[in-house]
């Protein structure tokens, strides 16, 4: 049986770059849910504020899903 | 023993390879390459500390929407029909001293009442009925007469909206409708 082959620094940058791409539009997006549920809220719409929570943690639970993968590529 | 790897250049003062170094000095490494992986790493890991605050922010409006607590509205008389002409318009505090409110009468039985401030900046709104709107002076501002909706100008958000009751002659404030469309 064959150990896990480790990823060179070299190929570690674009994987790496790759993951902060995907990590700054999730937190963009965070941000746009965040400033349209205040919004909303401050208008006395509270429909969407359990679905946008729900996203929002969704997308918090995937970059901290990446920020774990950029720490195993290390290993 | 780790076996060193290729890749690193620099050599730690203790000859030991960079799997085996204490944390600080593998978060603040001196080749140029390896400091601008970690460097890019703790971006992912600021973002991930942002991303945790904007999930907490919508965590805190789910739960002001669901345990907080909405103002209980006064029945307040604002106005006799027969005091309000057909075209007439009247300014009121509702629903505590300080806070204006523009009642106008639109047709025989019909009345709307909107907040009297700006929701761009807060100045003072006018009536002008003939043109079918209330004008902002401050920035240019121009609101639809019977509905609140902007019309033109920097604002962005209706004007919220007293709910009424006309009985007896009477119109009464029963309460603030905020909205934002």
């Amino acid at each position: 049986m064959t150990g896990r082959r480790r990823i060179s620094r070299a190929q570690r940058m674009p994987i790496l770059a790759g993951i902060v791409s995907i990590v700054v539009l999730i937190t963009m997006l965070q941000l746009w849910l965040l400033t349209a549920t205040m919004n909303a809220h401050l208008g006395a719409d509270d429909g969407v504020a359990a679905p946008a929570a729900a996203l929002s943690l969704i997308c918090f639970a995937l970059v901290l899903g990446l920020l774990r993968y950029t720490y195993r590529l290390e290993r | 023993m780790t076996r060193r790897d290729p890749e690193e250049m620099t050599i730690a003062p203790d000859g030991r390879p960079l799997a085996e170094q204490p944390k600080w000095r593998r978060d603040f490494p001196i080749d140029v390459p390896q400091d601008q992986y970690v460097g890019r790493r703790e971006f992912v890991k600021f973002l991930a500390l942002t991303s945790f605050a904007f999930a907490a922010g919508q965590v805190w409006i789910l739960a002001k929407s669901l345990f907080g607590v909405r103002p209980a509205f006064p029945e307040v008389e604002v106005a006799r029909l027969s005091a309000l002409p057909v075209g007439g318009f009247l300014q009121f505090d509702y629903p505590a001293p300080g806070e204006p409110k523009l009642l106008v009468r639109l047709g025989q039985d019909r009345f709307v009442a909107f907040d009297a401030r700006c929701t761009h900046l807060s100045c003072p709104v006018i009536p002008q009925v003939a043109q079918g709107r209330f004008h902002c002076p401050c920035h240019q501002g121009n609101f639809d007469l019977a509905t609140g909706r902007p019309l033109s100008g920097p604002p962005r958000r209706p004007l919220p909206q007293v709910r009424l009751e006309v009985r007896d002659g009477r119109v009464f404030a029963t309460g603030v409708s905020e909205r934002t469309s």
